[in-house]
């Protein structure tokens, strides 16, 4: 049983939380409380808008253990509007649809779950974004 | 620092060895080396491997290796860095014996990806990746090629027959090397036509993953083939943490560390054993060794890279079609190498060759280790 | 509004309403007619349209997720001062571990809140929304978010299996100062009627058939409409929209005819036709659909109903706040239009209802 390096992760998996560095102002995801960029020391929280586009996108036929009921699943590396990128899940478009430069949004789903007794595991997929009425 | 030189290899076919377990295949890699070597012992042992603690639940295999191949007693350690394994334990042996803390390294290469089978295996492999952000998400090591292929196909507007010469030159040599997995001949047709594993990479993109052991006594006594370079880096874990995806850029940093070390550049190179996990990968280490430009390095498969062209990759089938036994295959690189430097390459012998780079990858390219070997 | 108030109405200290709320439905639909396919050779008539399924990575966690955060959307208030996050469903994710932990981490909410699971069947959602009113109007907290959610499942081949669909809404209570609509008072009618139950580790329910008619659905919908509007001194003329939980089309619109509500009043929050049974979700998502519409000054009567059974019959007034915040999130019928058509076949492999092992 997994429990815990699931649970601490838990705000960056289900609300996209990362830092700001305070020196450059360049956004990070995930956090890791140096900053890539300027190697400054970066723990200001900073809550990402969810918004980005796809950059690069494969659908996957052959699942690691505990995705194979899934299948076929789309995974994407995404751009976010603030500028780092995520690997993440597509969801809610059918697998050979999408596209480079698809703008998409970030949702809360079930990544995985651990049989029939084990905890589900819940974190970030993108999807095209939602068309709304004004 | 002295010089270092490579006395004595020994490698094992590549394929499904049901029968044989991981200590045996160690063993008997082992053993053929020393064979290569008379009067050599070796007083360290570095051991190659990247995943027998998940598939075979054994981990500490130096000690492992040590008892069973009959040398109680010496240091012993496993040298992981996923499918750069092998390469790094080269490194470890090279700093060891260049340093004069040990005259005579035996380094072995092994890895036994049948002792599990299905989703588990898969799992495991994906281990090489960021288990927190790019695993748990369900990717696995031939998704993150793919999604470097479809951003290279993108950015420089290539198509998937244009990469069809990496996978269809591999098996060409193949052929003629008995410790080969495949000796089949693939066509560019059937490549494109190959089903799809992760699109747009296929069935006869990705390199077999098999069981397999390699071999390598390592001292300072001169011999044929001398050790002209060492290097290693390591780029981001993540693929998404890359300022630029379609850089590999542990590749780019190792390989010149390598041309310094040896005083010789990219055009001095008769052979180049880099690591065809992907096509896209021996694309993108092409272009990160300076073989070619940015985004034309799938060109050089359109001719280039044959046993007669201008830099032969794959010479024995590479990582394709000889097979790719993980830990082990950075060894196996090495000894293929040393084999060309001697004049021993057989039916896949490049002719007159001086010169040769061994490059082997972790993960996507997150470790990098070059060696570049010269005849002595 | 009347001065006949007698005790049986829910009236808190401090009047409160809605300040934000959030609809979500999934986006896959299977067709009534692909039901009957397999099920009837095609015959049959058919309750509904059609009604919404959730994909493989959805469960009353996600939906509930997304419906908070455009029920935050719209409210436009910082997700730490809320003081309470409830959720009402029949199809919770665990039998042991709280829904609604999970959102309020999501939303940020946590750590300084209160939060609870809640199950009445089809009422657990309004259930929550009753506390909130009580929460919020007894001066206990600023914010309270009751969340109406389902994934509930139908037995193969039974008649519920037409019906039984996906969907949900959430719903900010606060202060009616902030309100885009008020509470004019709430009721719940209660008996001990076991119309449709689920013994504790079945997969499917169990229903009275018939007996889920007259004794159940529509005794508690009229007699709780009815009690509500005498006690609320209203007729049905005052309101200009009535939502009713929807298990079909046809029994809301007759306990609608019954109570003497028009179809024009009813029509803006039916839509159970094309998104089906959303069980706790039902009359609020048909209530979201109705905001999403409203106009200042707009009466609202809503009127939950649960199997086991009950209902609860809240009086809405809505205010000038709710023009601006219509459009700050996905209305319903954003989420009615987004559909992706699938088969029977599909529809087993999302609902697990496949024999894998």
């Amino acid at each position: 049983m997994e429990i815990s390096r699931h649970w601490r992760l838990q705000q960056q998996r289900y609300g996209l939380v990362g830092e700001v560095c305070p020196h450059c102002s360049e956004k990070i995801f995930p956090p890791r409380d140096v900053c890539p960029h300027c190697s400054g020391e970066a723990k200001t929280p900073y809550t990402f808008s969810g918004k980005g586009e796809v950059y690069s996108y494969t659908t996957v036929y052959d699942a690691p253990e505990g995705y194979e009921g899934t299948t076929p699943y789309t995974v994407a590396i995404i751009k976010l509007d603030e500028g780092p990128l995520v690997t993440a899940q597509l969801t809610d478009v059918d697998n050979g649809k999408a596209e480079i430069g698809m703008p998409v949004e970030m949702v809360t789903r079930k990544l995985r779950e651990d049989g029939d007794r084990g905890m589900l595991v819940y974190g970030y997929k993108f999807r095209p974004q939602l068309a709304v009425s004004v | 620092m002295r010089d270092i030189y490579i006395n004595g290899l020994g490698t094992l076919p590549v394929g499904e060895h049901w029968e044989t377990s991981l200590r045996e295949l160690a063993v008997q890699a082992i053993q053929a080396a020393l064979k290569d070597a008379p009067g050599l012992k070796p007083e360290a042992l570095f051991v190659g491997n990247m995943l027998a603690g998940q598939l075979s639940h054994q981990e500490h295999l130096g000690a492992l290796i040590a008892d069973f191949a009959g040398m109680r007693g010496i240091e012993a350690v496993t040298v992981e860095a996923a499918g750069a394994a092998g390469g790094a334990a080269v490194r470890q042996a090279v700093l060891a014996v260049a340093s004069g803390w040990v005259e005579t390294a035996l380094v072995v290469g092994v890895e036994k990806m049948t002792d599990k089978v299905g989703a588990g295996t898969t799992a495991a492999t994906a281990s090489a990746g960021d288990s927190e952000w790019e695993s748990v998400q369900g990717v696995t090591p031939t998704a993150l090629a793919a999604l470097m292929m479809r951003r290279y196909m993108h950015d420089y507007q290539v198509a998937l027959k244009d990469f069809a010469g990496f996978s269809v030159n591999a098996h060409a040599n193949a052929k003629t090397n008995p410790k080969a997995m495949f000796h089949n001949t693939l066509t560019a047709d059937s490549f494109v036509k190959a089903g799809m594993v992760a699109e747009p990479v296929n069935m006869f993109d990705t390199a077999p993953e098999a069981d397999g052991a390699a071999a390598l006594l390592i001292s300072a006594q001169p011999a044929a083939v001398r050790v002209a370079a060492s290097a290693m880096a390591t780029d981001t874990l993540a693929v998404h943490d890359r300022p630029d995806l379609l850089n590999l850029r542990a590749a780019h940093l190792a390989t010149h560390k390598a041309y310094q070390q040896a005083g010789v550049g990219a055009e001095q190179m008769n052979v180049f054993e880099l690591h065809d996990g992907f096509t896209v990968f021996a694309a993108l280490s092409l272009e990160a060794a300076g073989f070619a430009e940015r985004g034309a390095g799938w060109k050089l498969a359109q001719g280039a890279i044959g046993l007669s062209g201008q830099i032969p990759v794959s010479t024995f089938g590479g990582l394709k079609a000889r097979g790719n036994p993980g830990g082990a295959t950075g060894v196996y690189q090495i000894a293929e190498v040393a084999l060309q430097l001697r004049g021993e390459g057989g039916a896949n012998q490049v002719m007159g060759a001086q010169w040769g780079m061994a490059q082997c990858l972790g993960g996507a390219g997150a470790t990098a280790v070059t060696h570049i070997l010269s005849k002595n | 509004m009347s001065q006949s108030i007698s005790d049986q109405l829910l009236r808190p200290v401090r009047d409160v309403g809605i300040v934000g709320y959030g609809a979500y439905v999934p986006r896959y639909r299977l067709p009534a007619t692909e039901v009957a396919r397999v099920w009837t050779e095609g015959t049959g008539a058919l309750p509904i349209k059609e009604k919404a399924v959730p994909g493989l990575d959805e469960d009353v966690a996600t939906m509930s997720i997304e419906a908070a955060r455009n029920a935050l959307s719209r409210a436009g208030i910082a997700p730490n001062d809320i003081r309470a996050v409830w959720v009402g469903s029949e199809s919770h994710p665990y039998a042991v571990k709280p829904t609604s932990t999970i959102v309020a981490e999501a939303i940020g909410a946590v750590p300084n809140t209160q939060a609870a699971d809640w199950q009445f069947a089809c009422k657990a959602g309004t259930e929550a929304l009753q506390a909130a009113i009580g929460f919020i109007g007894s001066g206990m907290a600023r914010y309270a978010l009751s969340i109406g959610m389902d994934t509930a499942q139908g037995r193969p081949g039974d008649a519920l299996e037409y019906t039984a669909g996906a969907g949900g809404a959430a719903y900010l209570v606060g202060a009616a100062e902030e309100a885009l609509a008020i509470f004019e008072g709430s009721y719940s009618f209660v008996t001990d009627t076991p119309d449709f139950w689920r013994r504790q580790h079945e997969v499917y329910p169990e229903h009275g058939q018939r007996f889920t008619g007259e004794p159940a659905y529509f005794k508690h919908i009229t007699s709780a409409a009815e009690n509500f509007m005498t006690q609320s001194g209203t007729t049905p003329k005052d309101y200009r929209y009535a939502v009713f939980h929807q298990p079909n089309v046809k029994f809301p619109q007759r306990a609608a005819k019954q109570l003497g509500f028009t179809d024009e009043q009813i029509k803006t929050g039916l839509i159970v036709g094309v998104i089906g049974n959303t069980y706790a979700g039902s009359a609020m998502i048909g209530l979201t659909a109705v905001l999403d519409e409203a106009q200042p000054g707009d009466r609202i009567l809503m009127v939950s109903f649960g199997s086991g059974a009950g209902s609860d019959a809240f009086g809405l007034r809505v205010t000038d706040q709710i023009t601006a915040r219509q459009k700050r999130a996905p209305r319903t019928k954003d989420y009615i239009a987004r559909r992706t058509q699938i088969d029977y076949a599909a529809y087993t492999r999302l609902r697990g209802k496949l024999v894998m092992g």
